[in-house]
Parts: C-alpha cells; structure tokens; sequence
C-alpha cells in the first residue's frame, strides 16, 4: 500500500509549517534518544565457561598479498596446538584455535575480532602478524578486555593499545635500531641509502628508527628512495641511490620485494651491503634473488639453524608436519601459541583478567625463538640476530642485545 | 648521462610489457565494447603456464636455458592463454552478448576474482622464484647495465606487434575483426560469423597478455597469483591513454606510460607515481576524450 | 495519516522510529551481529548514493570509495585531533559532536566530489568510468603521502561512536533523499539524462548540472557512510579505499537492479551478509563468492530482485 503512491515534494504552505514543527520534534526526540544511549554501550560480552574446549581466536592474513606471512604464521600455530593437545591440553580440556582470515586487506581486522569475541566466546586471541591490521583488532580486544598476543606485529603503536595487547617479538624501534647501530659498528658504514615502501606502516617505521639511530651515531642518509606496494621495478630506484654511492643500503620490506631488489641492485653492479628487516626472512628470498641474495644481512627472530635444543626438536618437527622448513613467523606463531596455553594454566582459569595477568608476569620463559620475559610495555625482551646469506644458507653474524 | 639513458632503457622494457597488456584491452574493446577485467589475471596465468612448464620441461631432462627452449615456452604459454581467453569469453560473456556492458563488466569483474583467487589455491600464496627461461647475462656498456632479458623483451613484444599488425591489416580474418569491430551487425549482414570473431580477438588478446606474463616474469621473476593487478591497471590506463580500440594507440600509450613511471621513479615524487599516471590520464581525456589516437565516434541522434 | 506529512515522509519517520527502539535494545545483541549489522548500514548509504550517480542519472563513476575515503579521514580527524578544541562548542556531548563531524566529512567529500565531477563529466560511458577511477586512486595516493593523518599507517585509535542509531538512521535518511529528490519535479530530469542525454540536451534541460548534483549529492552521502565506517572500525587505511572497494558498491548497485530503490538495498544487505556467511569456508570464501556473482550475472542479468510489477502483471493478463 505504502510503495504504491509516489511522494510529491510541492505542499502548500500551511502544510510545509507543520511539516517543518512535526520534524523538529521528531529530531528533539531522536536526539534525546541518542544522548541516553551513548553511555552504555560496552554490553554483549559473554563468559566462556559453558565450552569444552579452550577457544583462542587467531587472525591473519591467509590470502592476499600477506598471505605468505599469514599462513606460515598459522602453520607454527598448528604445530603447537597439536603438541598442546597431544600432551593432554589443559588437564583434560582440549585447545581449540578459531582462524579466520583478513585477506590482507585494511579495514577487515575489526569486525573479525568482534566475531571471535562475541560469537565464539575466545579467551584469548592470537593477533596478526601485520601491524596495521593487528592494530585494528587490537582496539576491539582491548574494548572488551580480551588479551591479544601477536607473534610478529613489530610496530609499536600495537601494544601502546592498553594492557591487553602483548607481544612475543621485538619492536620496529628495536630492530630499526640494532640495524643502524650493527650498520655503523660491525660495517663501518657512513653513508646508507635507504630504500622505502612507502604505502607500508611496516617499512616506514622501520626506516624511521633507523634514520634516527644512524644520525645519532653520526651516520649520514646518503640518498632515501620510495616505492609502492606492488612495484616490481625497482631499477629506477636503485639508479638513482648508486648515483649517491652509498656504503650499505637499507631497504626493509617483506620478502617478495626484497628478492627483486637484491637481484636488481646487483644487475645494475650495486655491490655494496644490502640490509634488510625481519621480513626478508623466508626460504622464497634465496630462490627468488638467487645469487645475488649473497652478502644480504638481516635480523631473525630465530634462526633455522640453531643448535639450541628446542629450537632444532621445533625444525624438525614442523619440517615433517608441512614438508618444508619454518621462518621465523613460524617460530613466533608456535611460541605465541604455548606461552597463551601456559599463561592460561600458570592463571588457573579462563577468565580474561587473570589470564591477562598470567601473560603480564611472564619471566624468563623459554620458547624456541629464546628466552623472553614480557615488559612493561607488554613487548617482549629478547636479543636479536643478525645473518648474513651464504652460499643460499642463512649463516649467523652476531646477536644484538636489547 | 648514462642515468638517463639506464632509465630510458628501462622504461623501454616496461613500456614494451604494458603495450602488449593493452592491446589485448583494446581489441577486446573494439569488437565487444567492454573493459574486460579478467585480463590482467590471464596475464598471470601465462607467467605459471610458463613457470609450470620450465620445471617440466627441466624434470624430463630437456635442455633448459637455450633460446629455443624459451621461445617454445613462450609460445605454448601464449596457446594456453589464447585457450583460456576463449573459453572465458564463451562461458562468461557470450551469454550476456545482449546485456548492458555493465552487466558484462561486473561478470568480468567476477571471472577476474575466481583467476585471482582460484590461483592462491591452486599456485599457493607465496611469490614464486620464476626460472631464467632465455640465458641471461648482464651487459655493461660503460657503466650503463643492460640485462639481456630486457633486450629478450624489446625484441619479443616488437615482433609480436609487428605480428598482430600484419594480422589485423593483412589477412582476412584481421578486415573481418575490423569490420566487426566498425560495425558488427553490419558485418554479420555481409556473412562475416562474428561469434567465431570474437572468439578468435579474445584468442589474441589472451595470447599477447600471456606473452606479457612471461616477458614480466622474466623481467621481474617473483610471481605470484595476484601479480597481475598493477600492471593490468596501467596497462589499462595505456589503452585508454591511446585511444581505446586503437591497436597503434594502445603501443604508444603502454610506452608513454612506461617513460612517465620509470622517470617518476627515481624522484622524490615516486610514491606517488601511480596519481601522477591517472593525473596524466586524466590531463589528456579532458583535451582529446576519445585518447590520443582515437577516433571521436559522432553521436547518432 | 496526518495531512502534512506525505507517505514517503511517514514511511522515513517510521524507520528511524524503529532504528531507535532497536538502538535501545542494542545492548542485547552480541558486539558481531550489531557490527555485520552496521556494515550493512554502511553499505546500504554507499549502495543508495551511487545508484543515484550510476543507476538513476546513468554515469558510470568507479570512485566512490575515495569519497567515502575523504569523509572518514575528515570525521576522524575531526572527533579525534580536534576533538579538545571543538567539543566544547558541543558541550562535550558525544550525540551533538558526532553528527557535525559526520555532516562536515559529508561536505568535504561532497567538494571533492564537485572537483572531480567538474572537469569529467563531460566525458561519457567507460571514459568517465576510468576518469573516476583515477580520481579514486589520486585520493588514495594523496591520504598515503599526507603524514599528517598517519599516512601509510593510516588513523588509529578512532572513537566508537557508530551505533545502530546513526548508521541506520542516516541510512534512511539517504534512501528517503534519494528517493525525494527524483521524485521531485526537479529530479525527473536525472532520469531523462539516464534515458537519452541528447534528447534530454534538445528538452533545454541543463544535462551537466544534473550529472553535477547527482555527483556531488553521491559523495556527500558516501562521505558520511565514511565517517560512520571509520567510527565503527576505530581505525582506517587509505589502502582499505582502493578501487576494489568501489568495485564492491558498483556490485551491490548492478546486482540491485541500477536504479532500483528497494533492490539496490536488498542487494547491499545480501552481499554484506553473504561475505560474512562465506567466512565458513575458509580459503575457499572469495572462489565461491567470485562463481557465486559470476552465476548471479548470468541467471539474472537485469538485477536480482526484478520481477514484473504487479501493473505488468495484470497488463498481460488483460
């Protein structure tokens, strides 16, 4: 009945007065309305007591330009809930992870988290290895008082989200810094280039740190180049930093766009040290540089070729789980999932305060990416080491303390 | 100096990528008049037709590494997209040949996310190191450094323009696509099956986006399945830039666009690279609407 | 019916009606289904002001998520950095500030909007398409270089301030706009440029104006859908408003039947609900999702939710 007539917008103007006075009225109700509700809108959260098993939330990026990140991430994670759970999990109760994918895409991060919150009622969730989109999810958990530990979201704004988000990798500060300092120190390096993807929150943080330790220490920018997200060319780029002679060239990123600058830089007779971040750590760098990715310096989180005790048990275990080796995501992703586990029983119960309290006074714990205590800042505390590309093998240089 | 003539060269290689990208755009809009969104993920699909071959051929023991091993490469990968081009158009476009071309557009639109995404299944997500299909070694002409596979490039795409010129103006069915593509329901009047035309532009098209794929790969040898976004996007900015449905005009405007982004590249404007390639497209459709060699189509009233 | 308002004004006052009682019992919904519940908002406002642009006045725009861009980073800058020095102009209120920011954000998108649309409203078809495209990813590029909203990091830590009252709210307000504007004497000339430009040209009916203010009410309207976005999501990206997501609102306007009112609304709330129930799948969720829309086109080409009305109908039963 209602759909059948078309409006008019002409009145006469008798009827427009009345109309304009039942709107006003209409608005001052609405607003009032609105003005009531604005305080009390935390509710919907619901306790986890009536499951099972032991739900943790993970998100990352399983598809999309990340994907690589996100799924060996996953991977790790498996591993350790498998081990968890064949040992018995949480006297008797079984763990139980919830995954779901952000596609690699911005924006994406938060209603995920709201789902896992609010509908599978996690106790805890396993954040993003991205820092944009961990940094999106991390509001939401701290929202609702969930705890988030991200195996590798490096960025610092992350865990600056409030007392529930933790992480078990170093920061971007750290990493930028040990870089610069390891630069100066071990190369002798003066001048650096430094070589940006700009639309990442990632690569320009780390550049930023770097910069800021490479001037203090009286270092100098020789030339500072930027790119895109999905840029294969980098040629450009690298003429133009060859052009400033630089003694060691900076260029954090993730591994896709690291193996083509290595290759690149050395096409265009570039021999100078290449340094990279966290990112460029995957077996995908050597076969995608080939022999160019010789020489490259980088820090791990772990190194595939650890003779600590745990660390190789870890390799050896996931090589024969997914038949190929673990990064050092993976080792991240594995180590978040066990100190949540722990954290849990070390809490005594699932309630979201006292495991976040677990997590908060974890000391000295020993995971396969080292030992690792948890500041105040909820980042966690560990060296990091450097390696240097041999022969297509990641050989060890020296580890950098915090 | 030699700067500029390295950065001529390289905007030579990836203008000659985006030209071949673009004809296949341009001549799927000549006959059909619509942007065929899935073509940059048949782009995709010829590098690991190529990258799935190179690792068969190298498992049977063929000897890897010549140039004729390459080309056979090259051209079984460009038979594999002519293949897939064709059955897309057939399954996914013939059927709305009547609708609206936004209709068609979202359906490509469609078929592009199945490529893209399909592809992270079957490929796997993580970049790919492609294998040097043709040899490869680095020329070093007094400090200006060629890679020999930017050379593979030029020559390939040169020839296989000059081969779809002579196709297009020189052999029957090249008049028959022009006819259908001046006016197609005037050229079925005249018995020219326009269906077996389409299928055989889309054919070309899908063949030249596959070459791309390879020559990109080559260039550039990280591949994974959604690589084929950007260089799509510019490649379809070239055609428009050109004059969309201008075969010649989609070859100047893929190389105009490889100069402005690599002479953008090594500034400090380069991140914003990708607004000034839209800036400058946008700059000559408000001069010349129909592009820069295209014709004005006169409004029939 | 009281004499002074007309239906449509009724059937809008209604729906808010009805969005504030659901608000008031919003606190009974699990935080998922009120946040799926607001993105369908959100995309109903996208999906309603681009069918203004592409399906009632027949110009193809492929940028409307750089408008909506441009309204959330200006709504979030608004309740979040300027914030100290504006509330007090609000009385600190929450419920008065939010809205002026979202209003501004409108506006600010709506100038962005009269940018572009300016100088590429004269070309036609697929030249405006790419023209707006470009524009779309201009602004993208413009938010990544700008440092002063977090660039590449975007903006985080965004107040929550979307509910289902403002969401649903201003989506009813921008369908009932919409609708009033082409019903208006005024407004039937959108329809007579969709129709046949050159006729309409020949009617004396000033055609670029109406594209104008088809564009620019289109961008207003997008750019409050994203400040609502970014105030749902505490946090946005400029990556998060590239060229596939106006793709995105373009599939809900086509599936909706362009230029349908009802349909296009019925097509943003299916696609939104579809994603997330695809999430079941996993891996496989964006294969179905692309051989489901591929299905969809080639089943029902002219919009899903087109049957013959019910005049047709019993005009071929006659």
């Amino acid at each position: 009945m209602i759909w059948k007539g078309w409006p008019e917008l002409g009145f006469d103007r008798h009827s427009r007065r009345y109309s304009r006075i039942t709107w006003l009225l209409f608005a001052g109700c609405y607003l009032s309305l609105v003005g009531c509700r604005q305080e009390s809108k935390t509710g919907g959260l619901a306790t986890t007591n009536n499951v099972e098993s032991i739900r943790i939330g993970e998100f990352s990026s399983l598809t999309g330009p990340l994907a690589g990140l996100g799924q060996y991430t996953h991977m790790g994670v498996q591993l350790a809930l498998e081990e968890i759970n064949a040992a018995g999990g949480l006297e008797g109760r079984p763990f139980e992870v919830l995954a779901e994918d952000t596609g690699s895409k911005a924006g994406t991060a938060a209603p995920l988290v709201r789902k896992l919150i609010a509908r599978d009622h996690v106790v805890a969730l396993i954040g993003e290895g991205a820092s944009g989109r961990c940094l999106e999810g991390a509001y939401v958990a701290q929202g609702a008082g969930i705890p988030l530990v991200s195996p590798a979201a490096t960025d610092p704004q992350v865990t600056a989200v409030g007392d529930c988000i933790f992480r078990v990798c170093y920061t971007d500060p750290f990493q930028g810094t040990v870089m610069a300092k390891f630069a100066r120190e071990q190369l002798k390096a003066k001048r650096i280039g430094l070589l940006v993807d700009a639309s990442s929150s990632y690569s320009v943080g780390l550049v930023d740190f770097f910069k800021k330790r490479l001037l203090a220490d009286g270092g100098e920018v020789a030339g500072e180049q930027r790119y895109n997200a999905g840029d294969k060319d980098f040629r450009a780029q690298l003429t133009a930093l060859k052009a400033t002679h630089p003694e060691a060239i900076f260029a954090p990123c993730y591994f896709g766009d690291a193996g083509l600058i290595l290759r690149q830089a050395r096409e265009l007779g570039l021999t100078t040290p290449m340094l990279g971040g966290d990112g460029w750590e995957a077996p995908e760098l050597v076969e995608i540089a080939g022999l160019a990715a010789e020489g490259a310096l980088f820090p791990v989180h772990f190194s595939v070729s650890s003779t600590v005790e745990s660390s190789r048990h870890f390799v050896e275990q996931f090589t024969q789980r997914f038949h190929k080796p673990p990064t050092g995501v993976s080792a991240l992703g594995y180590d978040t999932m066990k100190l949540i586990a722990d954290s849990i029983r070390r809490a005594g119960s699932t309630d979201k305060t006292a495991v976040r309290e677990a997590l908060r006074s974890t000391k000295n714990w020993t995971g396969v990416t080292g030992v690792l205590t948890l500041d105040e800042e909820r980042n966690a505390r560990k060296p990091a080491t450097i390696v240097r590309v041999e022969q297509g093998r990641l050989v060890f240089v020296t580890i950098v303390e915090p | 100096m030699t700067e500029l003539l390295q950065q001529v060269i390289n905007g030579l290689s990836m203008g000659a990528i985006y030209a071949l990208i673009a004809l296949g755009y341009t001549m799927v809009y000549g006959v059909l008049r619509f942007i065929n969104f899935a073509h940059s993920d048949v782009f995709m699909l010829g590098a690991f037709v190529a990258y799935y071959t190179a690792r068969a051929f190298g498992r049977w023991g063929f000897v890897m590494g010549g140039y004729l091993g390459g080309i056979a490469i090259l051209l079984l990968s460009m038979t594999a997209c002519a293949v897939v081009g064709i059955v897309i158009e057939r399954l996914a476009y013939r059927p709305l040949r009547r609708r609206s071309t936004l209709t068609v557009l979202i359906t490509a639109i469609g078929v592009s996310l199945l490529l893209q995404n399909g592809g992270q299944l079957v490929f796997g997500v993580n970049p790919k190191a492609f294998p040097d299909i043709f040899p490869s070694s680095t020329l070093n002409l007094g400090g200006l450094v060629i890679n020999s596979n930017q050379l593979v490039v030029l020559g390939v795409a040169i020839a296989l323009l000059s081969a779809l010129h002579w196709i297009v103006q020189h052999t029957r069915i090249g008049t028959a696509m022009r006819a259908v593509s001046f006016n197609a329901t005037a050229a079925s009047l005249v018995g020219i099956d326009t269906n077996r035309i389409i299928s055989f532009t889309f054919g070309m098209g899908s063949a030249l986006a596959g070459a791309g794929g390879v020559l990109y790969a080559m260039n550039y040898p990280s591949i994974e399945p959604l690589m084929g976004n950007s260089p799509g996007l510019k490649a379809f900015i070239a055609a428009v830039l050109g004059g969309i449905g201008s075969l010649p005009g989609a070859a100047l405007g893929g190389m105009l666009l490889g100069f402005v982004e690599t002479g953008v590249s090594g500034t400090r404007w380069s991140t914003f690279r990708d607004a000034i390639a839209f800036a400058i497209l946008i700059g000559i459709l408000l001069f010349r609407p129909a592009g820069l060699l295209g014709r004005n189509r006169v409004e029939k009233v | 019916m009281p004499s002074w308002l007309n239906r449509s004004q009724l059937l809008l006052m209604a729906t808010l009606a009805v969005v504030g009682i659901a608000q008031s019992l919003s606190g009974r919904l699990d935080s998922y289904i009120l946040s799926v519940a607001m993105g369908v908002g959100i995309n109903i406002i996208l999906a309603s002001s681009l069918n203004l642009i592409n399906g009632f006045t027949g110009q193809f725009s492929l940028g409307h998520a750089g408008f909506m861009a441009v309204g959330a980073y200006t709504a979030a800058v608004l309740t979040g950095r300027l914030a100290p020095q504006w509330s007090p102009l609000f009385g600190g209120q929450v419920f008065l500030l939010f809205p002026a920011a979202l209003i501004v954000g409108g506006i600010v998108a709506a100038l962005a909007g009269a940018l572009v649309g300016a100088p590429s409203l004269r070309l036609k078809g697929d030249y405006l398409a790419i023209v707006t495209l470009g524009f779309g990813e201009i602004i993208k590029v413009i938010f990544q270089n700008l440092e002063f909203v977090g660039g590449a990091k975007g903006l985080n830590g965004i107040p929550d301030y979307s509910n289902l009252l403002w969401v649903f709210g201003t989506a009813a307000i921008t369908v009932y706009t919409v609708w009033a504007l082409l019903n208006s004497s005024y407004g039937r000339g959108f329809l007579a440029v969709a129709d046949d430009e050159i006729a309409a040209e020949a009617m004396g009916l000033n055609t670029t104006r109406y594209k104008m203010v088809a564009f620019v009410v289109g961008a207003f309207f997008a750019g409050i859908a994203g400040g609502l976005f970014a105030h749902l999501n505490n946090s946005i990206n400029p990556s998060g408003f590239d060229f596939n997501k106006s793709i995105e609102i373009v599939v809900m306007v086509i599936l909706g039947g362009m230029g349908r009112h009802i349909g296009v609304i019925l097509a943003a709330i299916l696609l939104t609900v579809l994603t997330e129930m695809l999430r079941e799948f996993g891996d496989y969720r964006m294969v179905i999702y692309s051989v489901l829309l591929i299905l969809l086109m080639l089943t029902r080409p002219q919009g899903l939710f087109i049957w013959p009305t019910r005049k047709a109908a019993r005009r071929q039963n006659a």
